[in-house]
């Protein structure tokens, strides 16, 4: 019974998520997608974080190359968004092949470092590379192609973007969460509490690290296909070492122990940013309260003590 | 004589300027039970952690099975057939029991990467895993959390863990430490029949010496790094020098307390 619980959760959410433009201001539609878009970003990010336990300070290289390569490409060369998309995935995966190359060799804080140390290499040349990425400014005023295979979507309508978001979304995180579940997954939590253990079982635990770093920093890429059509630019913001440090606040704010957790921080984090800034300029101030009354006194996340809560653990 | 299983030659370990393993050798041969021990700082951890590839040696050889493993990464050592288990509890806390044994069961059979299956639905390797667990009586326990079995069901865990990988050569660090006399007798009883088997070919460090003399067919001796002696459980306990460096320490301690 117990078991279940997620399951219905998980439904009712995705109910709640399909039926939204019916019920909610105009306005949401816009948080809604982005909440989803971040969701996806946080959710990858929880899979070398939560599941593997390697605390990367340079996930938003992967979202951002993702970003600048879709609005590139649209830019450029017009293509369908779903050509894209995949673009920015392959892309996004190479860039994780050689830094994860270098960063798996290390641990712990170590590790922490340098990947921090390759997102503001990767940054410094989003802002540097003028010809090509047009510096601080970024890329904007691309139009909004088609979808491609012949998928009639009007993407420059919001509520066609949100559903377009919903979808591919829910499916990426699918794979997420299967891998999560498959025997691999089983390994990188092995790996995240004892790598040494693992490597006396056999197991090369550097390279499984580094196929989830990989994985996780190809739906990053996707994360940002999908967020530099919403945003209607790529800029050099979308590489900052700040924009890497949200999915870590959004994974901790929900809880990384659940699937499901990151996502949850994601909508919190999007939620509260726009209420409070809408009131206040002292958004930061907040955020930092709330992290540090989640990291004194909810270390397992606000989802995640809700859902310790309900299954007994 | 045969070639031995384990042939570890003039092996040395240099931590600073301190020898903690000075120019050991030692041939192990196939279904042989050795005993390696020693007082604290005898050296006897570091010896393991060369031979399953935790620590690089400074100096020395190790084969197994005639093939040069010296310096190899612990991963592919595992992979050859030599499996070790921690003087401390090194068990997966977070993962029920059962599965701790499928994470070394999944590696061995070349599923460590798959991820288009739910591990949850993996029969084979969940009944295998527990089997394993079934040997070592902790068949009840196999939905429990590691975290929360007593610390007797950890060390038997630790044990299955070291099995699931179809080891040849078995190392064990002290597997009765710290248990209860019961415990202990459990633990000696498994082992035995396991050597009985005829499968595996053991390497033991134990402080307890009634299961050192009740399991080994042949005990190593070592002291500050260095190899004192080494023999039949009979030879080594008539042996006045480990009597005078070893035993007679526990026995002054024993007096003592």
């Amino acid at each position: 019974m117990k078991g279940s619980i997620p399951l219905v959760v998980m439904a009712a959410v995705l109910l709640a998520l399909a039926t939204l433009p019916y019920y909610v201001p105009y306005f949401y539609i816009f948080v809604a997608t982005e909440v989803l878009i971040m969701g996806l970003l946080a959710g990858s990010y929880n899979l070398i974080f939560g599941y593997t336990g390697m605390l990367s300070f340079g996930h938003a290289a992967f979202f951002g190359f993702g970003a600048y390569i879709t609005a590139m490409l649209l830019m450029h060369f017009e293509v369908p968004l779903l050509w894209a998309m995949i673009a920015s995935m392959a892309g996004a995966l190479v860039l994780a092949a050689i830094i994860g190359f270098f960063c798996v060799r290390l641990d712990e804080v170590y590790f922490a470092m340098l990947t921090l140390a390759f997102g503001m290499m990767v940054f410094a040349v989003a802002l540097q590379w003028r010809s090509l990425t047009n510096g601080s400014d970024g890329i904007s005023g691309f139009p909004l192609p088609e979808f491609g295979l012949g998928i009639d979507l009007t993407l420059a309508d919001p509520m066609v973007y949100y559903y377009m978001v919903l979808v591919i979304v829910v499916l990426a995180s699918a794979v997420l969460y299967l891998i999560t579940r498959s025997p691999f997954g089983l390994m990188l939590k092995a790996i995240s509490e004892n790598p040494e253990r693992v490597a006396f079982c056999g197991v090369n635990e550097r390279r499984h690290r580094l196929i989830a770093f990989i994985i996780a920093g190809t739906f990053a890429g996707l994360s940002g296909a999908l967020f530099a059509p919403f945003n209607r630019v790529a800029n050099p913001d979308m590489v900052h070492w700040t924009q890497s440090a949200e999915p870590v606040l959004m994974t901790i704010l929900g809880g990384a122990g659940y699937f499901m957790g990151p996502y949850f921080g994601a909508a919190v984090f999007v939620l509260l940013e726009t209420w409070i800034t809408s009131y206040t300029d002292q958004w930061m101030l907040f955020l930092g309260i709330v992290l540090a009354l989640m990291v004194l006194f909810f270390r397992r996340g606000l989802l995640g003590t809700v859902l310790d809560r309900v299954m007994g653990r | 004589m045969t070639q031995p299983i384990l042939a570890v030659q003039n092996l040395s370990k240099m931590f600073g300027g301190v020898h903690a393993v000075n120019n050991v050798s030692l041939d192990v041969q196939f279904r042989e039970t050795v005993a390696l021990i020693g007082p604290n700082g005898a050296g006897k951890t570091t010896f393991y952690n060369m031979i399953s590839g935790r620590m690089k040696p400074t100096s020395g050889t190790i084969a197994f099975q005639g093939r040069d493993i010296t310096g190899m990464p612990p991963h592919q050592i595992s992979r050859l057939g030599i499996s070790r288990s921690f003087q401390i509890n090194n068990i997966f806390t977070e993962l029920t029991a059962r599965q701790n044994v499928e994470v070394a069961l999944t590696a061995l059979h070349g599923q460590a990467v798959s991820m288009f299956r739910l591990a949850s639905r993996n029969r084979p390797i969940q009944e295998e895993a527990e089997q394993v667990l079934a040997r070592l009586g902790l068949d009840d326990l196999a939905h429990q959390r590691a975290g929360v079995l007593s610390y007797g069901d950890k060390r038997l865990l630790e044990i299955a863990i070291v099995l699931a990988t179809r080891p040849t050569l078995v190392l064990l660090d002290e597997p009765t430490a710290g248990m209860t006399p019961e415990e202990t007798r459990h633990v000696t009883r498994l082992v035995r029949k396991l050597a009985d088997s005829g499968d595996y070919t053991f390497v033991v460090t134990e402080h307890d010496m009634s299961v050192v003399f009740d399991l080994a067919d042949r005990i190593l001796v070592m002291h500050r790094g260095q190899r004192l002696a080494e023999g039949t459980p009979e030879e080594i306990r008539n042996n006045p020098e480990v009597r005078q460096a070893y035993l007679g320490e526990e026995e002054e301690e024993e007096a003592q307390a």
